[in-house]
């Protein structure tokens, strides 16, 4: 920033926030078409709309690679926003989550004749704050991000007004996500105040630079932000409100929901550990340690006595947190890649998952009980199949992606010294087994004469969908070098 | 040294033949038709690959057909194929299992599926036994569960949903040791050495660890093979998970995978660890004669004949594990030798009580009587497999059981003294089983208990013609056991530490 005499100069590199100008771009231009429109906006051209931003986002994250290996990673805005290739890969994460769940939320609108175009513009402005959650490099950006990003999805949860247990879930959402948003940016004043500055790299800087005498208040504003985090990411015992949550929302948004706020609070809670308060890691890392142990096993336990799928999938998801946290406990370059090789591989995964799962729900989205999955796999190969394969790779069966992402960040822990860590968390993976083997068993097992087994209906877009999440869980289960290899690459540009 | 194909053909096999049985399901017996062509095919090479091993292969420790290809070097990933005197009868087995099991426990509910599932365990199996590199064991190993835990969920008796998950959630906890123990030596390597990540057998088995620490990891490996193998007192699973599997479910799971517990217990706890083996020695040897002890006395109390077999394979397996721990080249190569001659006979007695459920749709010891007067060829053939099994000299299992026992005495004689008690119990359970089932006075249903028909005399004349071989003529293959064993038995030698 150079300000001389009045003016402030701020030069903006427009390749870096172009991700977030097409979503956000796109959900104004659908805003005003459909204020102007007379009629209601088809859904398939809402659709279509978000399919194109997202495709669109893919294509500049391609250049921004392009960009990145000709000349490294930069900061622009100001250093708000940083292009590096954490960011980059996280961002092409979230455009192939948000079309995916698009296709799967289109579907959905059509059985459930669900009209207008607010889905799609609430999706495409959430993303847009998770995109910009990955690249922030600024407290304050980052909050901007989270609240973008948390007030469509308030709105989304409640989009099928006709539900009472929807509006009851988003009240919830709403309440306690704003309680973690005012504990956040409480915690970033903090951070302002003990090092005299919100930008990422400054605090690095000066934490870098100078010995801070008394940390208390270095330490009251990293814990709050902490706490802020894990709210978003749902880590116990900040994971109260998600299986509610996951519950009450129509299931393709509880989809959308579980893969893209992941990866945007993931990749802003590495920017800030990794980045900002790395000279900390041997203060904030024993937290996360407990922090660990709590959302590994506490997920995976609390999951066991469910027999709701939303609910089974909401623990699993706390479970998942907890792998995904140990990569972040490494603090190396090895936990970082660890880390987005995860967040790459769940993402897809578990908006197919979410897409099966909106299917079986049935008109009305609310056959969720595991029974009603009875005998789908002797209905229904293909979808059956589809739907063991990507349990088993979120139990981390070898061949599957799963796998190598839980390897991937064990393999972090244990070269930072976690091996108890590991143990730890593996162990839940096994608990948690169980409950993915049991639905598993349901799939496969004799149909029950007395529950309705009528075929389900696979329209087009969510087979595609289905498609694409268990033919990139199975072909990164085999095939796991590429990925693993970018997100080593992308770290390796990670701006510190 | 020959070439690695040979192997990679050993695993792709049966993975392509599962996707061919699925692609002609539709048609009546084809994909069984397909499957026991395989197992054919399997058989013959794996015959041809045991026959072409040559064990003095220069500066590759006795290791033939090897070849390694990175997959992924960020993951420390890569395809890593060698065959060894210690693998190699496992080889052998893994296809004779696949053929057996398919000839006599054929089982025509949702056959298509039910073939593909076992071929897709072969393939993996096979893998496991070759894999040179230990976490491509690891994912092979791992990958096992899933066939096992669908066969025995699908084609298992009454309680087989609970049974395939006491199964799967035994062996996946346990091997979540084996997964960080497997890590904290690789990236100790990669602290030791620099380069990229590597999990070669050869490159770990010269990582430098303080003896606390190589003793911590002995335990997780134990803990992890110890699950499988299974080794008192973890064990719980098996007789449930035997008794309600499928015949060829029970024969892949005791006869087959309970080898990977022995052999990996062997290979990648004694081998990559070789001192600490000697401190942990006397505690495994202790657990290994309890298992012996245990396994006998609860074989003679054993209500139905899978939980029978069960127990008593739990008391096998135990001298295998003595066998293995006893840190002589005699006892090692009893101990392989006898996990060959475990899943030849385990295979013959698993068929054989298939045939009595076919008859009888039981297995409950005391609905059977006298079957010897009716059915004179089945009693025969029981006959053999059970004397194999007691030790008796001329029989296969004499041989092993003889060898690991003087093995062990040069090293712990205490020790084989108690478990020589072990052969003296076997006798007396297995004669009093035979004595329950096939003698006395036939009555009812069992006095017309068909006789065993050609085919399921066919399909045991195998498991006989090895019994006996291997009991007349173990040279041939003693010959090719031994160089490797003694490579790896002599590693604990003070060399050992510093190479």
């Amino acid at each position: 920033m150079i300000a001389t005499a009045g003016t402030l100069h701020v030069s903006i590199h427009y390749l870096v926030i172009l991700p977030v100008l097409i979503l956000f771009g796109a959900s104004l231009v659908l805003l005003i078409a459909s204020a102007m429109w007379r009629r209601t906006v088809p859904t398939a051209v809402t659709t279509a709309t978000t399919l194109a931003a997202s495709l669109a986002v893919l294509v500049v994250t391609y250049f921004q690679w392009r960009c990145l290996d000709k000349s490294g990673p930069s900061s622009t805005v100001a250093h708000a926003v940083v292009l590096d290739g954490f960011s980059v890969v996280a961002t092409a994460v979230i455009a192939l989550s948000v079309a995916m769940a698009a296709l799967v939320a289109h579907d959905w609108a059509v059985r459930e004749n669900v009209r207008g175009a607010e889905y799609s513009i609430l999706a495409l402005a959430s993303s847009a704050g998770a995109v910009l959650m990955t690249q922030a490099n600024d407290l304050v950006v980052i909050f901007l991000g989270l609240e973008i990003l948390s007030l469509g999805l308030y709105v989304l949860v409640a989009i099928d007004r006709r539900k009472g247990e929807s509006a009851e879930a988003a009240l919830k959402y709403f309440i306690l996500g704003g309680f973690a948003s005012a504990i956040f940016i409480y915690g970033a004043a903090l951070v302002y105040g003990a090092t005299g500055s919100t930008n990422i790299s400054s605090v690095s800087y000066f934490l870098g630079s100078n010995v801070v005498l008394h940390p208390g208040l270095l330490y009251a504003g990293g814990a709050l932000l902490l706490v802020g985090f894990a709210f978003k990411i749902a880590a116990v015992p900040f994971h109260m409100w998600s299986p509610d949550v996951y519950e009450g929302a129509p299931t393709p948004v509880t989809g959308f929901m579980a893969s893209i706020v992941k990866v945007g609070a993931f990749a802003a809670l590495i920017r800030v550990m990794i980045s900002g308060l790395g000279t900390q890691l041997a203060t904030w890392r024993p937290i996360f340690w407990v922090l660990i142990i709590l959302t590994t096993v506490g997920g995976a336990l609390l999951a066991l006595p469910q027999r709701n799928a939303k609910r089974l999938l909401a623990y699993s998801s706390i479970n998942h947190a907890g792998f995904i946290l140990v990569g972040v406990w490494a603090g190396t370059v090895l936990g970082n890649a660890a880390t987005l090789f995860y967040l790459a591989t769940y993402a897809p995964t578990v908006v197919a998952t979410f897409a099966i799962v909106t299917l079986m729900g049935g008109l009305g989205d609310e056959r969720h009980s595991l029974e009603s999955y009875r005998g789908l796999a002797r209905r229904q190969p293909w979808l059956g199949a589809s739907l063991a394969v990507l349990l088993l790779s979120q139990l981390g069966a070898p061949l599957t992606a799963g796998f190598y992402a839980k390897y991937s960040v064990l393999a972090a822990a244990v070269d930072s010294g976690g091996v108890a860590l590991a143990l730890v968390a593996l162990l839940s993976a096994a608990i948690a087994a169980s409950f993915y083997l049991r639905w598993t068993v349901v799939l496969y097992a004799e149909p029950d004469d007395e529950i309705d087994v009528s075929r389900v209906v696979v329209p087009r877009g969510t087979a595609l969908v289905i498609g694409v999440g268990v033919g990139l869980t199975l072909l990164l289960g085999v095939w796991p070098g590429p990925l693993a290899a970018l997100a080593q690459h992308a770290t390796v540009y990670f701006t510190p | 040294m020959h070439s690695s194909l040979w192997l990679s053909a050993l695993i792709m096999l049966p993975l392509l033949g599962a996707l061919v049985a699925m692609l002609v399901r539709r048609r009546e017996g084809a994909s069984y038709a397909v499957a026991v062509v395989v197992g054919v095919i399997e058989v013959a090479l794996s015959l041809a690959v045991a026959t072409m091993y040559s064990s003095h292969v220069a500066s590759a420790q006795s290791f033939d057909f090897y070849s390694r290809h990175v997959i992924s070097a960020p993951l420390g990933l890569a395809y890593d194929v060698a065959l060894d005197g210690l693998s190699l009868l496992m080889v052998v087995l893994t296809a004779l299992v696949l053929l057996l099991s398919l000839l006599g426990g054929r089982d025509q509910r949702r056959e298509p599926a039910f073939v593909s599932w076992l071929l897709i365990l072969t393939g993996l199996t096979m893998g496991s036994f070759v894999a040179h590199d230990v976490l491509e064991f690891f994912v092979f190993f791992e990958l096992t569960l899933v066939p096992c835990y669908f066969i025995i969920s699908g084609w298992g008796g009454a309680e087989r949903a609970r049974a395939a998950l006491k199964f799967f959630l035994y062996t996946f906890t346990a091997s979540a040791f084996l997964l960080v123990g497997i890590l904290y030596m690789g990236f100790a390597y990669q602290h030791q050495h620099g380069g990229a990540l590597t999990f070669a057998y050869g490159a770990l088995a010269t990582t430098t660890l303080s003896h606390s620490t190589a003793v911590w990891l002995f335990v997780a490996f134990a803990i992890a093979f110890g699950a499988k193998a299974p080794i008192w007192p973890l064990h719980t699973w098996s007789p449930l998970t035997y008794a309600e599997a499928p015949t060829a479910g029970s024969i892949e799971l005791s006869a087959l995978l309970a080898k990977l517990g022995s052999y990996g217990l062997l290979r990648f706890a004694v081998g990559l660890l070789p001192l600490a083996q000697v401190s942990v020695r006397p505690y495994m040897l202790t657990l290994a004669v309890v298992g012996i002890l245990y396994g006998s006395i609860l074989a003679c109390v054993a209500k139905d004949l899978k939980r029978f077999v069960a127990y008593s394979s739990l008391a096998q397996m135990s001298f295998i594990t003595l066998g293995v721990m006893s840190g002589s080249t005699i006892g090692v190569t009893g101990a392989v030798l006898l996990m060959f001659n475990h899943g030849v006979i385990t295979i013959g007695f698993f068929l054989i009580i298939g045939f009595l459920e076919r008859r009888r749709s039981s297995i409950a010891i005391t609905d059977f009587r006298g079957l010897q007067r009716p059915a004179p060829v089945l009693a025969a053939l029981f006959t053999v497999t059970m004397l194999a099994s007691i030790g008796l000299p001329g029989l296969s299992g004499f041989v092993s059981e003889y060898l690991i026992l003087i093995g062990t005495f040069t090293t712990h004689a205490w020790w084989a003294a108690v478990a020589s008690l072990g052969v003296l119990a076997s006798a007396v359970y297995l004669l009093w089983a035979y004595q329950r089932v096939f003698h006395g006075r036939a009555e009812g249903a069992n006095a017309d208990v068909p006789d065993a028909s050609t085919a399921e005399r066919w399909v045991l004349v195998p498991v006989v013609v090895l019994i006996v071989v291997l009991g007349v003529f173990p040279k041939p293959v003693l010959d090719r056991i031994t160089p490797s064993v003694h490579t790896l038995v002599t590693q604990v030698a003070p060399v050992g530490a510093t190479k």
